[in-house]
């Protein structure tokens, strides 16, 4: 069986993030940059269901040429294949997204479907769209399901389950199929310094995707960090002196105990 | 202790709370201070400084003497404070060339007293099972290395800090320096987010952000934020076994210039081997913008490559273990200054504030125990004076400066280093007047505080033949010994011996003082008299109060309230911040700095006076113009200034003239001199072998605070009458008996095993018949200070202080270099010069 | 027309539903627009009194029984043929994984774009919308310019509040066409967790462990006071990395989002990747030795103190009342 893992970059952020003066983008000039948190399990899964099927992993991204960064950390994951397609760094929304990422998949195996299970995260990390998943999964017509926490594949299905109050819903797909994880999904494994050595000689297939104009759509104005409300807690008291305030507090005033 | 609140006013702040600051902050009030705020922009214990991701391992032996007692004493240190665990360390050699450098590095350890000996590549795998010693053909082997906690360290230290100070010390994280407040040259007080406070004395110990702070007093702290590269590898089932951090020696990897260590299950690989990358301190996030912390960027993944194939073939069981990852990768940032030491002392420019920067872990406790003797009682118990921070004072101060030397000198840091290594970048800032002059003659420059400095001149090399016989048994066969060095420099220095050279520009620092108060002033100063008539000179020793020496320079008087101080190019920085800090606020004393104004040319040697007189409009004759004598020369058209004396023991002036005139100085001197066969020499000559013949003593390598002026036999002023610093430690140290004494040995047979001969080039262990090394009452050991060949004396010549039993003229003893003993033989005890004993050349 | 999508247990809407009608109904006053509601399930057609206090003027409720079990391609389907047949101004839908899964699949079937997880949306002849991004830390500002406006609300982010107007809603029945490959995603079983414990999204207490816990055994302390107070034990995304807590417990932006009247913060720094996990809590208590812990200034209380010892104390002083 064979797997993708579709993974974005995303700058690798503090406690506190700040913007460019133009307020456009994260201001990532002192930062790192990572996988998406949710993606990074969509690899370690990708890995996890092709080694345990007999087939290769392949990670993709959509995105500038530095995110072949990412792409190598997925190889050196010890994913098969890397695949990116490249933009010049400008911010794709996820129809423009999805319809590259499905053309790609399509190309790569003669308009057929090259992968047998498809894997995204539940959402990007910066974006938050919760979207391409789904889109690429309609554009190719296979089933998807999303927010997964458990994933298992048996006999050509697909067993995932999803987290709701009280329980799981399990849902059943038959592969070829296409599931967006969420973190816990799996512990995704550090790379090996040997598997990080070879990843940073193996080729990775790059393509430059259209970018498809679509009628209608989204346009950023500007990104804003939202004030937090600091600077105005009630400070109970010290140590253990603070106790019976804090009692009183959850008796009396908030009415928990 | 810890609080938000910060007194307005305090005797020191200490800005930074990293094991720098907390070790001062400690080592100040065990001293008694009791009234010092720490501030710290991070949170505590681990405000996102290096402190925090260090790998906290200490090798105790380098070949710096100072280096090695800072971190023996830092270990014995973190021992007290239970954070020390003693690992010992390894360094493995993988090359022929790295085999001799590792016997060096026993040299080194038996000079400076600490334990080390060399392993078979099988002792190797039996004290560390997972290093592939196929590779290995030699370790060395330190069983006092370790690692340390230096968080839990700085924990200790507040605490203890809080209880010596009573309620004095108050501790505030969170807190960020905005200004600091200057006032007539003098530190008057720190801005924070939380308000100002008042103080005498401020120390800046905020590592790489150090020169941010600086800033903002106006003054450079040359350190440039530079990364090391580190990645921690597990969970390794191998060390599932073992209990606690480290069970296995530190390993080093010397030729690729990386580490290996155990913590916990994990193995830490850290590199030096990668490019040099360099950050600028404005672009070090914020502790909040930071995912890890501001000193911890994420790793350069290309850089790291050639690191991981190493690691991999030094340590393949450990980290092809299956269940092991990279679980931590980072590009730690550490502070990188022009010469890899670190900057510590008073900011001259500013009065109170002081600089405590570029430490690493494995000396941060005992440097911040020396600056807090510095700051509390004026000397150091280890002498700090390669470190002083303003040893870069007016020249290497530049962001460019410091990025090019960063650069070079990070590739140094696992590097085999040459003694005589030169630096490649950042050369011909300070070009003397000469400097054409001598580049036409194919001069090989050395550089001393930025001034390009001829060490020989290739154009001389047909003397090699004039003086073949002499030469014969003193050319080195051995490439290291022979490195950074010509036997022309012989040459030079028998041509001088026999006619007349010139040597210029010998890159003095010259600081003129005017003012009424100036005789009291440098009277205080000094120990030699300098209430001379106008027109004398005086050599003297400038002492600490315990003894120890702070420099020895030339005093000239000028004028009745007008000297001029010549002191060495590399002690200028320092030495100008010893005198501008010890004029007293209401004394009527200037210093004029001088050292790029004029210029000075040396001509010595029997022909010097024929020479100089010929173009002279002075009468030079030996009567009118006495040794140790200064007087204002006219030299062609140059209005000059000259002072009779050498040295390197020849009849001869040193002539000071403007730098614009400095060209026309020399080709004037240049033109006369080919009717007396003159030369030009290099400080080869001037530095090492005119002066060793002379037993001249060298600040930096016989002179430091160790030894005092008894020991290195520098009493011939006696006990003046007026006060002076150190007059108390000084008298004393002539009544007393000496420990050691300062002698000059030479070496007896070059190659006592047939082979090559070899030739020492300092630093060497000495050592009595059995092979032991001299250690005097004081326990200070002996080893060689200064090393050189003299040729007119025909000998390779030592000198090390020995111990009083052992300083006996005629005594043979032993010296190793590179893993060979070699007999020598103790020529004179004390400064009696073994060349021309009764100066006669000076004086004729 | 504004058209709500409801998410509803048993005939009652959820919150994040009435979250997302409160917008919706925003939108209605903004364009002058009905406000319709579409609801799936046997028992969708109770929700219309419910809806009615939201000012829901039509319930289109799915008439299909293979509707009733949650297949999001149907449903989406079914959403969609109702935009066909409706032209809907806009649809909204809650900021949950059904909501923003059902709204996915209508914009691709329909291929119209999506803006999910809104904060704040001004209707004109464009939307000028506010969104979450980076899981809350950070709001985007964008222009929405489509036919159709497919929109998810953020959850926790609007209070459900009550039209001054109450209505009666038409309960409409719709029909679809709908083919089985529309059915080949759909709920197969429920599995009931075995958990015993409250789970973190419906805690009323939760009582969070950080990095300054400093390991797995020391929250059994944690755990007696969550016991204490009826309530569950979470943790930060430090303190899973550790190993510590599974990610179940996780609160934060790839964790949990937990709404309950009281987080009890324990040695957590407060990053944003965190709070934005927790902002939903009517009240925040922080126990930290870090007085400058970014969690002491976005807490609404605050002891400054070491967990070890103040949480034993606590346990003990509530132990002794009854």
């Amino acid at each position: 069986m064979d797997t993708l893992a579709c993974i974005k970059r995303v700058p690798d952020t503090g406690a506190k993030i700040t913007l460019t003066d133009d307020d456009q983008h994260i201001d990532a000039s002192n930062l790192g940059f990572t996988i998406s948190p949710h993606e990074e399990c969509a690899v370690e899964a990708a890995i996890q269901q092709a080694e345990a099927h007999e087939g290769t992993a392949t990670v993709l991204s959509l995105g500038p040429p530095d995110a072949e960064e990412q792409l190598r950390t997925g190889l050196a994951m010890t994913a098969d294949e890397a695949v990116l397609l490249e933009t010049e760094g400008e911010e794709w929304r996820p129809r423009e997204t999805a319809t590259a990422i499905a053309d790609a998949v399509r190309d790569d195996a003669d308009a057929n479907l090259g992968f047998d299970l498809l894997l995204f995260g539940d959402e990007s990390a910066d974006a938050g769209n919760h979207q391409v998943g789904v889109r690429v999964a309609e554009a190719l017509d296979v089933p998807f399901v999303g927010g997964v926490s458990h994933l298992d594949v048996e006999d050509g299905t697909v067993v995932a389950k999803r987290d709701v109050t009280g329980g799981m819903e399990v849902y059943e797909l038959d592969l070829p199929a296409a599931v967006g994880v969420k973190e816990g999904v799996n512990e995704p494994r550090y790379a090996s310094m040997r598997a990080k050595m070879q990843a940073r000689k193996q080729s990775i297939q790059r393509s430059d995707p259209p970018s498809s104009e679509f009628a209608g759509g989204i346009e950023k104005l500007r990104l804003e960090a939202p004030d937090t409300g600091e600077g105005d807690a009630e400070v109970l008291g010290e140590g253990v002196e603070a106790v019976q305030a804090v009692a009183d507090l959850l008796e009396n005033e908030l009415e928990v105990t | 202790m810890s609080s938000n609140d910060l007194p307005p006013e305090t005797k020191t702040v200490i800005i930074g709370g990293g094991i720098v600051g907390n070790s001062l902050a400690y080592h100040l009030t065990r001293m008694g201070r009791d009234d010092i705020v720490v501030v710290d922009k991070g949170p505590l214990p681990d405000p996102g400084g290096s402190t925090g991701h260090a790998s906290n391992f200490l090798m105790p032996v380098e070949h710096s003497k100072e280096m090695t007692h800072l971190t023996q004493r830092s270990i014995e240190q973190y021992e007290d404070m239970d954070t020390f665990t003693n690992s010992g360390g390894i360094e493995v050699a993988r090359t022929a060339e790295r085999v001799e450098e590792l016997k060096r590095r026993v040299q080194s350890a038996k000079a400076w007293g600490e334990p080390a000996e060399l392993l078979t590549p099988s002792e190797v795998e039996e004290m560390v099972p997972y290093v592939n010693t196929d590779l290995v053909k030699v370790g060395f082997y330190s069983p006092g290395a370790g690692t340390c906690d230096p968080l839990r360290a700085g924990e200790v230290m507040r605490a203890r800090a809080d209880e010596y100070a009573d309620g004095g010390l108050t501790v505030s994280p969170n807190t960020e320096v905005l200004d600091l407040h200057v006032e007539n040259g003098a530190i008057q007080a720190v801005e924070t987010d939380r308000g100002t406070v008042s103080a005498d004395e401020v120390v800046i110990a905020a590592g790489l952000w150090s020169p941010k702070i600086a800033e903002m007093a106006g003054v450079d702290i040359p350190l440039t934020p530079a990364v090391h590269q580190m990645v921690s590898v597990g969970p390794i089932s191998f060390f599932e076994d073992y209990d606690g951090e480290i069970s296995f020696p530190v390993v080093r990897d010397m030729d690729t210039q990386m580490y290996e260590r155990q913590h916990g299950n994990d193995l830490e690989v850290g590199s030096y081997q990668h490019r040099p990358i360099l950050w600028d301190v404005e672009d070090v996030p914020s502790i909040e913008e930071a995912p890890l912390s501001p000193t911890q960027p994420p790793l350069t993944d290309d850089a790291f490559e050639q690191s991981m194939q190493d690691a991999l073939e030094i340590v393949p069981d450990l980290l092809d273990d299956p269940e092991a990852g990279i679980r931590h990768e980072i590009d730690g940032l550490l502070s990188q200054t022009p010469d890899g030491g670190p900057l510590l002392g008073p900011l001259q420019d500013v009065d109170g504030l002081w600089s405590c920067a570029a430490i690493w872990i494995k000396e941060a406790p005992a440097i911040g125990e020396a600056v807090a003797q510095w700051m509390t009682r004026g000397w150091s118990d280890i002498d700090l004076h390669g470190a002083d921070v303003n040893r870069f004072y007016e020249y290497g101060t530049s962001r460019s400066f410091v990025k090019d030397r960063a650069s070079e000198g990070f590739q140094k840091i696992y590097d085999i280093v040459h003694p005589a290594e030169q630096y490649q970048s950042a050369r011909e800032i300070r070009t003397s007047p000469f400097y054409e002059r001598q580049q036409d003659l194919d001069a090989r420059f050395f550089e001393a505080a930025g001034w390009e400095r001829p060490q020989w001149y290739e154009s001389n090399s047909d003397l090699l033949e004039r003086y073949e016989d002499e030469l014969e048994d003193f050319r080195r066969p051995n490439e290291w010994d022979a490195r950074w060095w010509s036997p022309i420099i012989l040459a030079e220095h028998l041509h001088t011996r026999d006619h007349v050279s010139m040597i210029g520009d010998m890159g003095f620092s010259i600081f003129d003082f005017r003012g009424s108060d100036v005789v009291d002033y440098l009277e205080r100063m000094a120990v030699g008299r300098v209430d001379v008539d106008v027109g004398k000179t005086v050599y003297t020793p400038i002492l600490a109060a315990n003894g120890g020496f702070v420099s020895d320079l030339t005093i000239a008087r000028l004028g009745p309230e007008h000297y001029r101080v010549v002191t060495g190019g590399a002690a200028g920085g320092s030495d100008r911040a010893w005198f501008e800090g010890h004029i007293p606020d209401d004394a009527d004393v200037t210093l004029i700095d001088r050292s790029e104004s004029l210029c000075t040319l040396g001509v010595w040697g029997p022909n010097a006076r024929d020479l100089v007189d010929s173009v002279a409009e002075e009468d030079m004759s030996h009567e009118t113009f006495e040794p140790y004598t200064a007087q204002s020369v006219t030299i062609g058209e140059i209005d000059a200034w000259a002072m009779r004396l050498s040295y390197i023991g020849e009849q001869g002036w040193e002539i000071y003239a403007p730098m614009g005139q400095g060209q026309r100085l020399w080709d004037v001197l240049w033109e006369a001199g080919q009717d007396h066969d003159v030369r030009p020499a290099g400080m080869g000559v001037y530095g090492t072998t005119g002066r060793l013949e002379k037993g001249y003593r060298l600040f930096g390598h016989e002179l430091e605070l160790e030894y005092d002026p008894a020991e290195a036999g520098l009493t011939f002023h006696g006990v003046k009458d007026a006060d002076f610093i150190g007059k108390e430690a000084y008298a004393e140290a002539i009544d007393r008996e000496n420990t050691a004494t300062l002698c000059t040995l030479s070496v007896d047979d070059h190659a006592p095993d047939g082979g090559e001969r070899r030739f020492m080039l300092g630093n060497e262990p000495v050592l009595d018949d059995d092979g032991n090394v001299l250690v005097d009452d004081d326990g200070r050991r002996s080893y060689v200070t200064s090393a050189g060949t003299g040729p007119t004396v025909g000998k390779h010549l030592l000198m090390a202080y020995l111990p009083q039993s052992y300083a006996e003229e005629g005594r043979s003893l032993q010296v190793e270099y590179m893993g060979q003993q070699y007999p020598v033989t103790v020529e004179v005890v004390g400064s009696r010069p073994l060349f021309d004993p009764e100066n006669e050349r000076i004086r004729s | 027309m504004i058209l709500a999508f409801v998410e509803h247990t048993g005939g009652t809407p959820t919150e994040p539903s009435l979250e997302a009608l409160t917008l919706a109904r925003e939108l209605a006053a903004d364009t002058a627009s009905r406000l319709d509601a579409v609801v799936f399930g046997a028992e969708g057609a109770a929700t219309a009194d419910h809806l009615g206090t939201y000012g829901v003027e039509t319930v289109h409720h799915a008439d299909d029984e293979r509707l009733d079990t949650y297949a999001p391609e149907a449903w989406a389907e079914s959403v969609g043929q109702l935009v066909d047949t409706e032209g809907p101004e806009a649809v909204v839908a809650p900021g949950t994984d059904r909501g923003q899964e059902v709204l996915a699949h209508v914009g691709a079937k329909r291929d119209l774009p999506v803006v999910s997880n809104c904060l704040d949306v001004e209707a004109g002849e464009t939307y000028e919308l506010a969104r979450q991004r980076w899981g809350g830390s950070l709001v985007e500002h964008a222009v929405l310019d489509s036919e159709t406006k497919l929109l998810t609300a953020a959850e926790h982010e609007f209070s459900p509040s009550e039209a001054d107007t109450v209505t009666a809603p038409t309960v409409r029945p719709f029909t679809l066409e709908l083919d089985e490959s529309d059915f080949r995603v759909s709920v197969d079983r429920v599995e009931e967790s075995d958990t015993t414990g409250v789970a973190l999204g419906e805690a009323r207490v939760v009582v969070g462990g950080g990095r300054g816990v400093g390991g797995p055994d020391d929250y059994d302390k944690l755990e007696t006071l969550a016991d204490r107070l009826g309530g569950t034990v979470g943790a930060s995304r430090a303190a899973v990395n550790e190993g510590w807590r599974p990610h179940e417990d996780q609160i934060g932006q790839t964790g949990a989002k937990i709404s309950p009247d009281l987080y009890i913060a324990c040695g957590i720094s407060g990053a944003v990747q965190h709070m934005v996990g927790c902002k939903g809590a009517d009240n925040i208590l922080a126990i930290n030795t870090d007085p400058e812990a970014a969690i002491m200034q976005k807490a609404d209380y605050a002891v400054v103190g070491d967990l070890h010892e103040v949480v034993p104390e606590l346990n003990a002083a509530l132990g002794k009342e009854p």
